[in-house]
């Protein structure tokens, strides 16, 4: 059986990946993706424990995660298609109108 | 103790005057003015009539509260008035000549345009100083004592808009704190050893104490502290210096606050506490030792004024000293009935020097004066007569009352007498020295403009340049004056005065063995008389003989006295030597420790400082908000690290 930890040091190599794309990339798919691969980072820490201790809360957690995140995808998609329809860029960097 | 309702009314009246004048007054017509401040000041006085004719020894004192004041444990203090022999005669004083000088300014003041402000404020002292005169204890009395310093700063700086004006009315005030301040001390100690107030109770807790003749004790401290207070509100020595500067004032409130009234309210104090005197016999030979220094040396002074009223204001000085100089020698009641018979005379010799300046068109330098007794001959014979009152000629009313100070001085000490008939002859001699320089010889003054303008009153010789006579209403009050201090003395005559006044000082001075007296006694004291009669006259035949017979040779005798003339013309320099003393190290102190160092150099830099602070932290915490989406994904990301390092660190500890 694979022990607790190399689950935990995936979700946290996930995590770190999607911090970095988060922190490092400019076109806001990417960045969208990112937050993504956090999410699922986070997921597999979730089902990880709940596993090792034989619970259920952890896996009902990562089902209401999976709702979220796919909500969050439908508007944050409708959302990017608006931005570039107006900006018709995907860059955030030129997306500034908030900034003085 | 008989309770009287009526008392608190002679107060209340003039303060009713003062406020409609003060509210209205600017709409008002001069006329109207001047009937509101007349009524209310008569009614005054009618009231006081009222109360003197109803006053009967045996009943005597009267006493009224009015309404509850302070309610702290057992300290109480209420709003209660109080009427004895010694309040009647300061209550008859006050508001008679009081209402004389509102007559009289009446005409002085016509054709100034804050006519209304003057009246609104004379009335307003009246009130004070009633109130002052009829409380029953030391804190009423200490609310007349400030309002009457608060009108007499206002009247001085009545002229406001002229510098000296306005520098003499702070004087006095600043002068009259440091005075206060001692008052104030003195009733803290009472409150803290007597717990109370009240004259009464605190008369009662004082028999209680022994006489302290060995050493110094509480009784002493309080007696020194009220001394400190009398000598700020009576112009003694070493705070007279406001008195003659208080001179800058219109000329009636020379007269009413700064010669017959306000002046004496220390004499008044004194005299009330007397039961405390009594028993600190130190405190009590300071009192004497202070006003008879003050009485020559404010009299020296007066010899080389110039401007009339600077003269007499040196010599009201002087006069105080004397009263000083009566209580300190335990003779309360010569005290107080030199204070009625000052009040008379000096209040006269204001009136009349106002009538004198009014009629030179605003000029008071002597120099320029004389001639006078053939322009102004009721202002000339009034004047005459106060001045044969203060020099002490008899049969006018300052002889008694000044042979009486000085009989009871040379039982205590001859050192007080013999300065005391000094005095006396450089009263007289200084007093007709005013009288030959303005009203002897030849006018030697410009001709008088036309342009003064008293066109209301005007007087069938107005206009051609000469000196006039004042207008009756003006005049009227002298002549009541000149009656008073004619026959004002003879109340003192066989002792009736003191006698009057006995159930107020009965422990103080021995009024039962003044009367034992042997016949050996009587002669001396005839002696004395003898004695203080020829000075008197010998100071006006002084006088006579160097400013009517040989004018020049004052000026001689000045140049041959060289430094010592120049001292005493100068007042012995005493206003500069307080300067260098107390007044130049207080500003310098106060510029640069404490505004430069401690307001500009503390406080202003702490808040300044940082706000400053405050401004650099943000201008640097400005540049986090970027608008870069990425660097703010940054921050937070690292701030969940920062929260999750934190959380890791507790759980491994």
């Amino acid at each position: 059986m694979v022990p607790l930890s190399c689950y935990l040091m995936l979700s946290g190599i996930l995590f770190v990946c999607g911090v970095l794309g988060f922190l490092i990339k400019r076109n806001i798919i990417t960045i969208f993706m990112s937050i993504e691969v956090m999410l699922n980072g986070v997921n597999l820490s979730f089902v990880a424990f709940a596993a090792h201790w034989h619970s259920l809360s952890g896996q009902v957690f990562v089902f209401f995660v999976m709702v979220v995140a796919a909500a969050e995808a439908a508007v944050g998609l409708a959302i990017i298609i608006a931005v570039y329809r107006t900006r018709e860029t995907l860059n955030v960097d030129q997306v500034n109108l908030l900034k003085l | 103790m008989t309770p009287n309702p009526y008392l608190w009314i002679v107060p209340i009246l003039p303060l009713a005057g003062a406020a409609i004048n003060g509210f209205f007054g600017r709409q008002s017509s001069k006329r109207a003015i001047t009937l509101i401040a007349l009524f209310f000041c008569g009614s005054a006085f009618a009231m006081a009539l009222f109360l003197a004719a109803g006053f009967s020894s045996a009943s005597a004192p009267y006493y009224y509260d009015l309404a509850h004041w302070l309610r702290s444990g057992s300290f109480q203090v209420d709003f209660s008035f109080y009427l004895d022999q010694l309040s009647l005669v300061m209550l008859l004083v006050v508001t008679g000549v009081g209402f004389l000088i509102h007559i009289y300014s009446v005409g002085y003041m016509w054709d100034d345009d804050g006519y209304y402000r003057f009246m609104s404020y004379l009335n307003l002292f009246m009130f004070f100083m009633l109130t002052l005169v009829l409380a029953k204890n030391y804190l009423v009395m200490f609310i007349g004592w400030e309002g009457v310093g608060l009108a007499s700063y206002l009247l001085i700086g009545y002229w406001f808009t002229k510098d000296s004006a306005a520098a003499a009315g702070k004087k006095a005030f600043i002068v009259n704190r440091i005075g206060d301040f001692g008052f104030l001390i003195a009733l803290f100690l009472m409150i803290k050893h007597f717990g109370s107030l009240d004259f009464t109770r605190v008369f009662a807790a004082v028999q209680s104490l022994p006489t302290e003749t060995v050493g110094v004790g509480l009784l002493t401290a309080i007696g020194l502290l009220l001394m400190v207070g009398a000598a700020g509100k009576s112009a003694q020595i070493p705070l007279y210096v406001w008195l003659p500067d208080a001179m800058e004032g219109p000329t009636p409130v020379s007269a009413l606050i700064h010669a017959a009234t306000m002046v004496t309210a220390g004499v008044y104090m004194v005299a009330r506490s007397h039961m405390i005197f009594d028993r600190a016999p130190t405190a009590l030979t300071v009192v004497a030792i202070v006003g008879t220094l003050t009485a020559l040396f404010a009299a020296t002074i007066g010899i080389a004024q110039t401007d009339i009223k600077k003269v007499l204001a040196y010599s009201t000085v002087s006069q105080l000293g004397y009263m000083f100089m009566a209580c300190g020698v335990g003779a309360f009641s010569a005290g107080i009935f030199h204070l009625m018979t000052h009040a008379f005379f000096k209040g006269l010799l204001f009136l009349a020097a106002g009538s004198v300046i009014h009629g030179v068109g605003g000029e008071q330098d002597m120099r320029k004066m004389g001639g006078l007794r053939v322009y102004m001959p009721w202002t000339f014979m009034t004047m005459g007569i106060a001045t044969l009152a203060i020099a002490g000629i008899p049969p006018f009313a300052g002889f008694w009352s000044k042979d009486e100070i000085l009989w009871k001085a040379a039982n205590a000490s001859w050192v007080y007498w013999v300065i005391g008939v000094t005095t006396a002859f450089i009263t007289s001699f200084y007093m007709f020295r005013l009288m030959y320089m303005t009203f002897g010889g030849e006018y030697r003054g410009a001709p008088v403009e036309a342009a003064h303008g008293h066109d209301v009153h005007a007087h069938d010789n107005h206009g051609h340049g000469d000196p006039h006579e004042s207008p009756w209403v003006m005049l009227g009050p002298l002549v009541v004056l000149a009656f008073l201090s004619v026959v004002g003395g003879f109340v003192g005559y066989g002792n009736h005065f003191e006698h009057f006044l006995a159930p107020v000082f009965q422990q103080g001075a021995d009024v039962v063995a003044q009367e034992a007296s042997s016949s050996a006694e009587k002669i001396t004291e005839y002696l004395l008389m003898g004695v203080s009669i020829s000075v008197a006259g010998l100071g006006w035949l002084l006088a006579y003989l160097l400013y009517s017979r040989r004018p020049q040779l004052p000026a001689r005798i000045a140049a041959a006295l060289g430094g010592l003339y120049q001292a005493v013309a100068h007042k012995y320099y005493i206003d500069e030597l307080y300067n260098v003393l107390f007044v130049k190290p207080l500003i310098d102190g106060s510029t640069t420790i404490l505004w430069h160092g401690l307001d500009q150099g503390g406080i202003d830099a702490a808040v300044n400082d940082s706000a400053t602070a405050a401004r650099h932290v943000s201008d640097n915490l400005r540049h986090m908000q970027s608008g870069n989406l990425r660097s703010y994904a940054g921050w937070v990301a690292a701030g969940a690290a920062v929260v999750i390092a934190y959380m890791v660190w507790m759980g491994v500890r």
